[in-house]
């Protein structure tokens, strides 16, 4: 069921999502709220996004938007059918797109968490925005901004607890599987190398990971390529551990001792990744020890410009 | 190479994936229907979410003339047909490299010996590592020289010296048929492999709803308080099934009902619900406290009041017309194998003496359904006229197993625009609604729990042994006793022996 507000306000828009649930009895055990704002990208894969990752765990989902015009507030209510929660869409204009979270906040679902999602640009400080303030958790995407290292740089000087961004979660698979292989060789790493293309923030945010944890500094190399870490290789005394990437889907894999193997290791949608995150919303120490390492390590000559 | 902590593990960083180390799986009985629909597709569904190690090979064993493509044809065509998880190119290539077929019968030396030839072919193609888990798949007659077999040829753990790998072995139920064999097949197989390495698969305690009774009852203040003899008149564990035996009567007939799931999926129930809290949630701590329940617990003193069994008849069922059990292919006429079977056990310790558990299995009931209902003692006053509470029950605390997992409680509510008339109403809470729509399948976890060697969610044989020394006086009750089992319409619920069961207790049976 889809209902169009024009001129609406947060009053109207809660007393008609309860009547549409009434009507298509959808159940009420939504476990989140999660807050899009979604200026400046593709709001149609953007919601598709979150509309996907909320079946495994349906929520409220609120996508806001900014537009040109007069002080005026539309929303478009989705409920039932292929949603798994509900659906509001919110369109600000004028003076209200600078209250955006008065409109938010009674929308919030009682009790739960709530979790505010950048999936385009966001601010420099997530914690002190005012849409930020209302969330637990503060998803932000720096591969979806145009420069993609320095904003993550600029993410790690400001990372505080409940920030979280989406390129940690696309390191998941590497991470697992070069866990995986020191499992097997408990020797120690002295040194290691990654190539990823130019630009790269995940190649650059494994590397501050890998640092963080064995006391090393890793290199980053450029290649050409055009699937983001190309490769990672771990020097231990056993010998040298080897992933590479050969295309977007498969890696190949080589240690010591041992025959070279293929394993499947896909880019993941942005689907996967939101729904990866929206299953741990605990604090991730890992995530904090890797900002901090990389903030450290790019902390040189521009620390002032970037920590403000 | 010292034992020194893998640098890259962090106890904080909790979604770094649990991912299995090299190693190969043998399944014995390939082409059974239980490694088509849930084993194999559980091992892909693994390797597609990037929890199987890249190396991992995949070995068959049937009495089949193969050569290894057909296998992984086959392999392939049940996983597109069953697994959870769509099926990927990528991940399919990664599995296929690790997977060989071994023809042959488990009584064949050679076949054996092919067998530990494809292994050290694959320990050295795949990096396996000599680490070898054994699946047996296969009718429980067969268990004995298959482990003999494995023993021999220097496959199993016993016998192996450090650095060579781990060898572990994994046997589905039934565990036995009663106490004795029970105890000669674990002599068998604890002949082969130690105690640490066979894993006994109850995939029930596989399932994210059995697992969520433990986070229920021990995440919870709200519910402990009443978890106990004070609050709690009696426990009502069902599970029915609404087909019939279905093609299954050469393994059906003889077991019956309480051998077939009562002895494992329901007496694994009992001990979940009514266990004390375990210091922690380790396999030896689990154990312990499960096993201390199930040998607190006892059937009925008088064996021809607590208990009943009955073999459902020609009916219409469901607006389907089916046969009765004795008029099943391959059923005996005089078979005297129970499809219903119910039971009373009283639980001898200070949280539950005077509660009684009933205990029911059966086919050919009116609907599919597992669930453990804990009916509480009726309010000890109600301040209200006689007349305003005739639609008023007891409170009831319902934990839906399968299908629509979740937990139902049960009480009363005034009737709007009534003066005071209270009914009862159902507050419901649906695993589906809140979580994951598609949760991984009990195997999938299984599976990689025994390629971890992480064995909390398996049985040990203590806990087998004494679920038959609860069953063993019932099973013998029924053999020795004049009664046939009670006949009930298919599609019913159950014979009227059932419900006196009850009746004689001054109770009835919710309808799940």
């Amino acid at each position: 069921m889809i209902i169009e507000l024009e001129n609406t306000n947060a009053g109207e828009i809660g007393q008609r999502i309860l009547t549409a649930r009434d009507r298509v009895g959808v159940p009420t055990g939504l476990v989140f709220t999660m807050i899009v704002v979604a200026d400046q990208c593709d709001i149609e894969q953007v919601v598709a996004a979150a509309t996907d990752a909320g079946r495994e765990h349906p929520s409220r989902i609120l996508v806001l938007r900014d537009e040109d015009g007069p002080t005026s507030l539309d929303a478009q209510l989705r409920v039932g059918g292929e949603v798994p929660g509900d659906i509001i869409e919110l369109t600000f204009r004028g003076e209200l797109t600078r209250h955006r979270d008065s409109v938010v906040l009674p929308l919030l679902l009682p009790d739960s968490p709530v979790i505010a999602w950048w999936p385009g640009a966001a601010p420099a400080r997530p914690a002190d925005d005012p849409i930020g303030r209302l969330a637990h958790r503060r998803i932000t995407d720096a591969m979806g901004s145009a420069d993609s290292i320095p904003t993550l740089i600029e993410r790690a000087h400001n990372c505080g607890p409940g920030d979280i961004d989406l390129v940690w979660t696309r390191l998941t698979r590497w991470r697992g599987l070069l866990a995986a292989a020191l499992d097997q060789y408990r020797s120690p790493v002295r040194q290691a190398a990654i190539q990823a293309t130019p630009g790269n923030a995940a190649g650059v945010l494994l590397a501050a990971w890998l640092d963080s944890r064995l006391e090393i500094e890793t290199r980053v190399a450029d290649v050409v390529g055009s699937y983001g870490i190309m490769g990672v290789e771990l020097a231990t005394d056993a010998g040298r551990i080897r992933l590479n990437r050969t295309d977007g889907s498969m890696a190949t894999f080589s240690a010591p001792d041992v025959p070279q193997r293929l394993v499947a290791l896909p880019r993941r949608d942005l689907n996967v990744l939101l729904t990866e995150e929206l299953r741990r919303l605990d604090d991730d120490a890992a995530y904090y020890a890797t900002m901090a390492t990389l903030a450290a390590r790019w902390g040189g000559e521009d620390d002032e410009g970037l920590d403000r | 190479m010292s034992e020194q902590p893998n640098p890259l593990r962090d106890i904080g960083d909790r979604r770094l994936p649990r991912m299995s180390g090299p190693c190969a799986l043998v399944l014995f009985g390939v082409t059974g229907d239980l490694a088509r629909k849930k084993v194999l597709p559980a091992i892909y569904d693994l390797a597609n979410r990037g929890l199987l190690s890249p190396a991992f090979g995949l070995v068959g064993f049937a009495r089949r003339d193969w050569r290894a493509d057909h296998f992984a044809e086959m392999v392939a065509e049940s996983v597109k047909a069953h697994a959870r998880t769509p099926f990927r190119d990528d991940v399919w290539q990664q599995l296929l490299e690790g997977i060989r077929f071994v023809p042959g019968e488990l009584d064949d030396d050679e076949a054996f010996e092919r067998l530990v030839a494809t292994l050290a072919e694959l320990d050295e193609a795949q990096g396996t590592g000599g680490n070898h888990a054994f699946y047996l798949s296969i009718p429980p007659a067969a268990f004995d020289i298959a482990t003999d077999q494995l023993r021999r040829h220097g496959l199993a753990g016993h016998g192996r010296g450090q650095g060579q790998g781990w060898s572990r072995v994994v046997i589905e139920k039934p565990f036995g048929h009663d106490l004795a064999s029970a105890q000669e097949l674990e002599r068998k197989v604890s002949a082969a492999f130690d105690p640490q390495s066979v894993f006994r698969i109850d995939h029930y305690l596989g399932k994210e709803t059995v697992q969520n009774m433990l986070a229920f009852r021990f995440a919870n203040q709200l519910f402990e308080p009443i978890w106990n003899r004070t609050y709690i008149d009696h426990v009502q564990i069902t599970m029915a099934e609404d087909i019939g035996i279905a093609g299954r009567a050469g393994y059906y007939d003889g077991i019956g009902a309480a051998r077939d799931v009562i002895q494992n999926h329901l007496l694994q129930l009992v001990a979940l619900t009514a266990m004390e809290e375990p210091t922690s949630f380790d396999a030896d701590q689990l154990h312990a406290e499960k096993l201390k329940v199930l040998a607190a617990t006892r059937p009925a003193a008088d064996l021809s009041l607590g208990t009943a069994h009955g073999q459902y008849l020609a009916a219409w069922a469901g607006g389907q017309q089916v046969v009765g059990y004795l008029e099943e292919e391959g059923i005996p006429a005089d078979s005297r194998t129970e499809t219903y079977a119910a039971i009373r056990v009283d639980i001898d310790n200070r949280r539950w003496a005077g509660v009684p558990f009933y205990l029911r299995a059966a086919k050919r009931m009116p609907r599919r359904v597992t669930e453990v209902a804990l009916i509480l003692r009726p309010a000890p006053h109600l301040p209200f006229l006689q007349s305003d509470v005739t639609n008023l029950g007891v409170n009831a605390l319902v934990m839906r197993i399968q299908p629509d997992e979740g937990i139902t409680l049960r009480f009363g509510a005034k009737v709007p625009a009534t003066q005071m008339e209270v009914r009862d109403v159902s507050m419901d809470f649906a695993y589906g609604t809140s979580f994951a729509e598609s949760s991984p399948e009990a195997y999938e976890r299984l599976i990689l729990d025994v390629l971890l060697g992480d064995p909390p969610l398996f049985p040990r044989h203590e806990e087998v042994e004494a679920s038959w020394r609860i069953l063993d006086p019932v099973l013998d009750h029924w053999a020795e006793s004049a009664e046939p089992p009670q006949g009930y319409p298919a599609g019913s619920w159950g014979p009227a022996s059932g419900h006196e069961m009850l009746a004689r207790d001054g109770r009835t049976w919710r309808r799940p």
